[in-house]
């Protein structure tokens, strides 16, 4: 599904190489966390695939079921099914949730030539999602993450990916800043929209968010590059010893 | 002191091409607002206030010509019940106006002044525009008063049922219209009034706003979307105790719109809000100049202004709050943003706030910026087309302006018909 080749990337105003080569594929149905310290090149990788302004692929390629990702406009990588759960939500004052969220999900549905949902429908389902997220009426009338808690904002992210189905989903760090029970929450609503069409790449510094949405596949990141895959044992060997070790095994 | 050469020249060439009406009851007023234009002349460049606005085109003896508007939206108010009273290049147009009698309310012409003597009108003609003279001086404001050929003295008397509409009509493309409306608002009286329309080439109006103790008025007026509008607008509002007046203008387009709003609070706990929205690109040229002057106990202004602006569009805001001494609890608000899409437009403001009243509380603000890349890129990742999502954050940052138009469907209209602008110019 999703296929990253040789990723090189560096940033877009200084000669700054910040991803050095990274391999990883992602199949449909599995879901792969991605560990590493600060500054591993994590969060540029959920940005480069989303494509965020500001970064210079220099070398590889990373396609969607075969489709180059790297060549689209953001819109685009959407339509064609990728979702990236920011880590630092946007606040859009002005912008209502719903009318936010509805303007979303038509326009995928036009730029895949389906029909435009209606009001009506639209309603029912966003109401029945926001509702198994705890996300009251009132959140959906805010405008965009306006005010919302850090825990509100995380819960409008998975929100807007149930309402948007996508194949692709990319989670940035949907567990910082989150209490336990607020954590609970994210990731039942990440768990209800785990089927075997869908795949999921799970950023995260610790692994107790591994604990709620359990992964098929770890990588370590570090320095720009994966430097280890394993199964789910290989986040509590994390968890234990820290990156130290690898990052030494690695060199 | 005497006018220097060449603003008396400017002054007397215009006043070559005009003719002082015969007055009937508003011939005094209209002789002494031409005493006041000769002593203070038209505007020009060096004038404090028109710094940054060119009166050339307002002033000069002929009106340029400008072509008219092929609207294929329709008229703005259409789908509301209203009182209609239509002008077509600044005359009374009797054939689309509806019947000017209504329950609670006596509607007459201005140019009907020879067959009747209206006293209430009489007694407020010029009267509050000659008050809004002081401190700034309005000259465009008294050319108006002088030799205004038309307009409406509306007296409101109690509540009535349905909005009254004022709409301009362009259908000449050399016209110069002058026109003067007076609205006296009777104690617990309520009236909404609408205005819209390209009115004529150039347009000059006034309008004189007289809201007795527990009044309301609502003003909501549109303004566009005619390219080559050359309009200088005054409105001169006087607010007794515990009335309320709020105004929004939309303005979309033209070249030279000169929109002035002068307030004052000479009664307590009043409240007036002042608000505009605007939209304009290539030579659009647009200033709002408001002046508000509290001189009573605990009143409240706003004066919300937001202004899109793109491919080198230029908008002006001059706005100032007067806290006189002894207009304790005052409540004065002032913002005034704008949202350039691109470096070659610019927005020029001067906030002012002049306080000799020691417990008030005034805030103001002044911004320009462009659109936020961050929540763009957030609505883009959503799979929101870049014009799509440019336009949605537009009608954001314009919001706040918007929201001060209270009725919910007139509010809706607004954001329609904005977003529809905006996605004309999408590509």
């Amino acid at each position: 599904m999703l296929e990253i080749k040789n990723l090189h990337v560096q940033l877009a105003e200084e000669d700054k190489q910040i991803l050095k080569g990274v391999d990883l594929t992602v199949e449909p149905g599995k879901v792969h966390a991605i560990m590493g310290p600060n500054g591993s090149g994590k969060s540029t990788l959920s940005y480069v695939l989303s494509g965020r302004e500001g970064y210079e692929v220099t070398e590889g390629s990373a396609t969607l079921d075969g489709a180059s990702l790297l060549d689209m406009d953001p819109e685009d990588r959407a339509a064609a099914g990728l979702f990236l759960a920011f880590q630092y939500p946007v606040e859009i004052p002005g912008v209502g949730n719903m009318t936010f969220l509805r303007t979303a999900v038509n326009a995928q549905r036009k730029a895949r030539g389906q029909e435009e949902m209606s009001s009506t429908e639209f309603l029912k389902v966003v109401r029945e999602k926001a509702k198994s997220l705890k996300i009251d009426a009132d959140m959906l009338k805010r405008p965009v993450n306006v005010g919302f808690s850090g825990g509100e904002k995380k819960r409008n992210e998975i929100l807007q990916m149930a309402m948007l189905e996508p194949k692709m989903c990319i989670l940035d760090e949907t567990d910082s800043g989150l209490d336990v029970d607020a954590m609970k929450l994210v990731a039942d609503g990440v768990n209800a929209l785990r089927d075997e069409g869908r795949g999921f790449l799970v950023i995260t510094h610790y692994q107790r968010l591994l604990d709620h949405i359990k992964p098929d596949v770890v990588h370590i990141m570090a320095n720009g590059r994966i430097i280890k895959t394993g199964g789910p044992d290989l986040a509590l060997e994390v968890e234990k010893n820290g990156y130290a070790d690898l990052k030494a095994e690695a060199v | 002191m005497a006018l220097p050469q060449a603003k008396l020249d400017a002054t007397e060439a215009r006043l070559a091409t005009l003719t002082l009406p015969e007055g009937g009851w508003s011939a005094a007023a209209r002789r002494d607002a031409l005493a006041r234009l000769r002593e203070m002349g038209l505007p020009g460049r060096r004038d404090e206030y028109w710094k940054w606005t060119r009166p050339d085109t307002l002033i000069q003896p002929e009106a340029p010509e400008a072509a008219l508007l092929e609207n294929s939206e329709g008229q703005i108010f259409s789908q509301f019940e209203r009182l209609k009273i239509v002008f077509t290049d600044g005359v009374f147009d009797p054939e689309q106006s509806d019947d000017l009698e209504a329950e609670g309310v006596r509607i007459d012409r201005l140019a009907d002044v020879q067959q009747q003597d209206i006293h209430w009108a009489r007694d407020l003609y010029g009267k509050l525009e000659a008050r809004g003279q002081s401190p700034v001086k309005r000259p465009l404001a008294a050319l108006n008063t002088a030799f205004a050929t038309d307009g409406v003295l509306i007296h409101v008397t109690g509540k009535p049922s349905k909005p009254i509409c004022l709409t301009y009509h362009h259908r000449d493309t050399r016209s110069d219209a002058i026109l003067h409306h007076v609205v006296k608002v009777d104690e617990g009286a309520e009236v909404t009034l609408l205005e819209n329309g390209p009115a004529a080439a150039r347009f000059n109006k006034c309008v004189e706003l007289d809201i007795a103790d527990t009044g309301k008025v609502h003003h909501i007026r549109a303004q566009g979307r005619d390219h080559e509008r050359r309009a200088a607008t005054h409105l001169f509002a006087r607010l007794g105790a515990e009335s309320v007046f709020k105004t929004f203008t939309l303005t979309m387009n033209g070249v030279m719109t000169r929109n002035e709003a002068v307030i004052e609070f000479t009664g307590d706990d009043a409240v007036g809000h002042v608000a505009g929205a605007c939209v304009g690109d290539g030579d659009f040229h647009h200033d709002d100049t408001v002046f508000i002057t509290h001189d009573a106990v605990g009143c409240e202004s706003r004066q919300v202004f937001k202004k899109v602006l793109r491919n080198g569009a230029t908008g002006v805001f001059q706005g100032k709050i007067l806290v006189k001494e002894g207009a304790q609890k005052t409540d004065g608000y002032q913002i005034s943003q704008s949202l350039l899409l691109d470096e070659d437009s610019q927005f020029l403001a001067k906030p002012e706030l002049e306080i000799y009243a020691d417990d008030v509380a005034c805030s103001h603000g002044s911004t320009s910026g462009a659109i936020d890349e961050e929540a763009l890129f957030y609505l883009r990742s959503r799979g929101v087309p870049y014009g799509e999502a440019t336009d949605l954050l537009t009608l954001a940052f314009l919001a706040e302006a918007v929201q001060e138009v209270e009725n919910e469907d007139l509010r809706e209209l607004m954001v329609e018909r904005l977003g529809n602008w905006l996605a004309r110019r999408r590509s």
